[in-house]
């Protein structure tokens, strides 16, 4: 009882996580900010399901565990394939909603790490 | 519980299948293209987990890891053709 409900709760939010990786992919501005939800959301959704299967084949007694090899790869792969796609979009100067800040307006850039250390 | 739970999973997925193939046809551009048909495969093979575990066979995970392999290697494959011209060199 205690592990159907766990079961549907990790397929359920698995999901939703799933679906909300799809409505950023449809509903965000330009190609860099759409590739945050099929490489974060859809990842961590499909992370849901293979939990809930893992579950699910090891109620018979014994652990089955070589969904997690499904799990690892995709996990291994998503920041992969997402930094091959960004760089793509850059090579083929796909336009941004927010234009680049000139490299006179240094006012414009935020502050990087390197920036603290040199003021403190 | 878990059936009710599945349908739900089932209708999730594909309405993010549905929300992928917009984006696939409408584009803009080529990287949108090639990132919402990764996001196709990937609700894939979300899609035969689900399965698997209704149908109670763990079959179909031979074939989710299959699917994972290859997409992730035509991902790749496009993305390399864009930057370089060549996929191989």
């Amino acid at each position: 009882m205690i592990l159907d409900t766990i079961l549907s709760l990790a397929i359920v939010i698995g999901a939703v996580f799933v679906l909300i990786g799809s409505i950023g992919l449809v509903r965000l501005g330009d190609v860099y900010s759409r590739l945050h939800g099929p490489t974060k959301s859809t990842t961590l959704g499909m992370g849901g399901h293979l939990l809930a299967s893992v579950l699910h084949f090891s109620r018979a007694g014994e652990l089955s565990l070589h969904e997690l090899l499904v799990t690892g790869f995709l996990f291994l792969t998503a920041p992969v394939s997402a930094h091959m796609l960004a760089k793509a979009a850059l090579h083929l100067r796909v336009r941004s909603v927010t234009a680049a800040p000139s490299p006179d307006d240094a006012e414009s850039f935020p502050e990087t790490a390197a920036d603290a250390q040199r003021d403190a | 519980m878990i059936t009710a739970a599945l349908y739900f999973g089932y209708g999730a997925i594909s309405l993010s299948l549905l929300l992928c193939l917009y984006r696939v046809v409408v584009g803009p551009d080529l990287p949108d293209r090639i990132m919402a048909l990764d996001t196709l495969y990937i609700n894939g093979i979300g899609l035969l987990v689900l399965v698997g575990i209704s149908l109670n066979d763990s079959v179909y995970f031979e074939a989710a890891l299959l699917i994972a392999m290859m997409g992730f290697v035509g991902t790749v494959a496009w993305c390399k053709h864009i930057i370089r011209g060549t996929i191989i060199d």
